[in-house]
């Protein structure tokens, strides 16, 4: 393979690999603080038609980011007043959410479908993105995904080193002990499931204002659950996810690129790779109980009633 | 001056008026005792004391000035410290993180990690900051607590029946800590069912009964039975058994049982052998977490072993259920109330029905007959003196030593053959643990084989025949209660087996 075939391939596997990582990285700090908010899928879609319309709309991508963001935070507010404040069920009102977020972003969307966009700006250094194979891979990318690695790092370093990040932690392994002590459960669950719905909208805005920059009815075709899977893949730690979301993003190309190459499989098959590849791993790492019992949030899912 | 004072606190729950104008006063330098049965409202006062609660009434003075104490954020900062019962520290995180929690200006780590030793050397507690809470044995988390509270000096400290998990060796050393504390001027609240260590340890007693404060002591002009009835406002009748010599056939035999439950932090049980026989009370003491939860799980059957490694009566049970053998004739009242020895969502008559559907005939071709668990429930109820309203409430609204009483009563009114029973008077008050004494020796007179497992060595001496002692899964070689006592079976549930023997021969 020539090295410009090399570098195309790597590009691909980055852009199949960036919405998984941004959305699995919010789920990550929201199931970290012991919340299971199963509705990424939704709040993606709800990102990537409301990071569309914001910038087709003004004309900046800058404004379909930020819009994309703040369309997924608003998602994650209904699910956390009504989980959270209201003490529905948390699984329920997860699927709950994906569900209004399939509808509410095909209704939304209807105008546009089939609009055309240019993609995200991608970086130009002079001289470096020009060298060969790893230029472009490293000096040629979008704004999120520079922003998706940062994200790694920062949350590492906010869960393990930072003060704040231990208090997340603690709310999310025994809620009554963290009450006990004095810290406000609500407040802290509340943020981070904001956070998390934050992430999953520039997830979905990635698909829809970079991969294919349009907007098409349920454009995120399972990718939000597969970043739910990620998340329990990486057994919550940041640095495992990035490595995941490019597993996965590995395996969806490989999908691509087998049918490209006209092998006879049926694209079915090759459809179910990730899937697959997630209940593979979830059930070899769930024969360690020990490693999942540390790294798992003991409180996560668990609704907390503050009288108690 | 007072350091604290509380005027006609009160707070009332629906339903209960759980405090009722309570007043207290703790003074500096003293270790004040707070007494009463379950339900007698000392967890709700503390609770209020420490910001958890809200009094619906009366008035709260810290040092003089009055407060109230919104939080318990804000009582840290007025300077008080609370030890709970059920500790509040995480698993997952280490010591240090543990810590790190609590204070407001944490620093580094490392900082941090050296002056956690510092407070522990001070104080008798030793520390490693690094290990994570998951690991330590349940005498070392409570040092994280209490080093976590002294880490913010407070001049109020509330303890809340730290005792209940500790060897008496650990207990001792806790009191030489509480004592320099005292010393040092620290005022500590403490909350306790066991009145011979308040005996030794209190300056003064406040006694509450039904919400109410009854009297005051001094703890060391009383007696514990005394001061047991001053908590309960009648005369106490202390059961007694004198240790009988049983001929009767071997119910329960264990022959080289091992566990292998595979859960994670479990201490499995390696090669243990004792026998119980008719007539027979025979008692494994421990401190928490030593393996009495594996060995449970294979008694009951929720964890199979070699069929031969346990028989009842002289059948292989090892590889039954729980089902096969409650039908040889066993019974079990397990270590948690709720959730494994009664479902909290099913009334008092359904939690017959689980254990009884069989033995008890409370099913007939495959219908619940509602009215005979109705009447049956009522009958335990009654039996034991469980304050309940009715069969019809819902066992996760009883409080736990009632709830307690009403397992009991449950397993013990099925007359088993053998009896197995885990920690039966944990967190239960004087008056309710003679109830189950009383029903536990009576069902050994009648000729059951009863097996206590148990962390309180003063319910082991008075109920058993024979003693083992369990540690890190293994299983002492029983002795006699006539030939020991209370130091070396304490010895013994440290792991010192060589200086339990020197004592022995001494």
């Amino acid at each position: 393979m020539s090295p410009d075939v090399i570098a195309a391939v790597m590009m691909s596997v980055v852009a199949a690999a960036t919405p998984l990582l941004l959305a699995a990285l919010g789920e990550l700090v929201t199931e970290k603080a012991g919340v299971l908010n199963l509705g990424v899928e939704g709040m993606m879609l709800i990102g990537a038609v409301a990071g569309f319309a914001a910038a087709m709309l003004t004309g900046s991508w800058i404004v379909g980011i930020v819009a994309a963001a703040f369309a997924g935070m608003a998602m994650a507010l209904i699910f956390a007043v009504l989980a959270l404040t209201l003490l529905a069920n948390q699984v329920a009102t997860g699927l709950a959410l994906t569900i209004i977020g399939v509808g509410l972003s095909a209704l939304v969307g209807r105008p546009f479908i089939g609009v055309p966009l240019p993609r995200l700006p991608q970086l130009y250094v002079p001289g470096l993105t020009d060298l060969p194979v790893v230029g472009r891979l490293i000096f040629g990318q979008d704004l999120l995904v520079y922003l998706s690695f940062a994200l790694v790092v920062g949350i590492w370093w906010f869960l393990e080193k930072s003060r704040a990040g231990l208090v997340l932690r603690a709310v999310g392994e025994s809620h009554d002990s963290a009450h006990a002590i004095g810290y406000p459960v609500i407040g802290i669950r509340y943020l981070a499931t904001l956070f998390g719905g934050a992430c999953c909208g520039l997830g979905g805005a990635y698909l829809s204002l970079a991969v294919t920059p349009m907007w098409a009815e349920n454009m995120v075709a399972g990718r939000g659950w597969i970043a739910l899977a990620l998340v329990v893949f990486a057994t919550w730690k940041p640095v495992r996810t990035l490595a995941g979301a490019y597993l996965f993003g590995g395996l969806a190309f490989g999908q691509l690129f087998l049918q490209g190459l006209g092998f006879s499989i049926p694209s079915q098959f090759l459809s179910m790779l990730p899937y697959v590849a997630t209940i593979v791993v979830l059930t070899l790492i769930s024969r360690d109980a020990t490693r999942i019992r540390l790294n798992t949030p003991a409180c996560l899912g668990k609704s907390y009633h503050p009288d108690h | 001056m007072d350091r604290l004072k509380l005027e006609g606190i009160t707070k009332e729950f629906p339903g209960t008026l759980a405090n009722d104008r309570v007043d207290l006063s703790v003074v500096p330098g003293e270790i004040h005792a707070l007494l009463g049965q379950n339900g007698a409202g000392k967890s709700t006062l503390v609770k209020m004391i420490y910001g958890v609660l809200a009094p619906d009434a009366g008035r709260m003075f810290w040092e003089g000035q009055e407060t109230t104490i919104a939080s318990p954020a804000q009582a840290r900062r007025l300077g008080i410290g609370m030890v709970f019962q059920h500790f509040s520290l995480f698993e997952s995180l280490t010591v240090a993180e543990n810590v790190a929690l609590v204070l407001r200006d944490a620093g580094s780590m490392d900082d941090l990690s050296r002056r956690i030793v510092e407070v522990g050397d001070r104080y008798g507690l030793s520390l490693d900051p690094r290990r994570h809470v998951h690991d330590l044995s349940v005498g070392e988390r409570q040092r994280v607590e209490i080093a976590r509270c002294l880490m913010r000096e407070p001049r109020l400290l509330i303890m809340d029946e730290p005792t209940s998990v500790l060897t008496p060796q650990e207990a001792d050393r806790l009191f030489m800590t509480l004592r320099q504390l005292k010393a040092e001027g620290c005022s500590i609240l403490y909350i306790s069912h066991k009145l011979a260590e308040i005996q030794a340890l209190c300056d003064r007693a406040t006694i509450l009964r039904g919400g109410r404060v009854v009297g005051a002591c001094d703890p060391a002009r009383e007696s514990p039975r005394s001061m047991a009835e001053m908590m309960i406002g009648q005369e106490l009748s202390q059961p007694h058994r004198e240790p009988v010599e049983a001929t009767g056939p071997v119910r329960l035999e264990v022959d080289g049982l091992s566990t292998a439950t595979g859960a994670p932090f479990a201490t499995e049980i390696r090669d243990a052998r004792f026998s119980v026989r008719a007539g027979e009370i025979f008692g494994i003491a421990g401190v928490a977490g030593s393996g009495q939860a594996e060995l449970l799980l294979a008694l009951s059957g929720e964890v199979r072993v070699a069929p031969a490694s346990l028989k009842i009566d002289g059948k292989p049970a090892g590889g039954l259920g729980p089902a096969e053998r409650r039908a040889l004739g066993l019974a079990l009242v397990p270590e948690e109330r709720l959730g494994r020895g009664a479902v909290p969502a099913l009334s008092l008559a359904d939690n017959t029905v689980l254990t009884g559907w069989k033995t008890r005939g409370l099913v007939r071709g495959g219908w619940v007959e509602g009215a005979k668990a109705t009447a049956l429930a009522a009958a335990i109820i009654k039996r034991l003196g469980v304050k309940a309203r009715g069969p019809a409430d819902e066992a996760g609204s009883l409080s736990g030593g009632n709830l307690q009483k009403f397992i009991v009563g449950r397993e013990i009114s099925a007359e088993p053959r053998l009896l197995v029973v885990a920690q039966p008077t944990w967190g239960v008050d004087a008056g309710a643990a003679a109830a189950i004494h009383r029903e536990l020796i009576g069902l050994a007179e009648r000729g059951a084989a009863v097996l206590v497992i148990s962390q309180d060595l003063d319910e082991l001496f008075l109920l058993c025949d024979r003693l083992a002692v369990l540690y890190h899964g293994r299983l002492s070689p029983p002795r006699r209660t006539a030939d020991t006592n209370v130091e070396q079976i304490g010895l013994l549930m440290g792991g010192m087996f060589e200086a339990a023997e020197n004592a022995d021969a001494a």
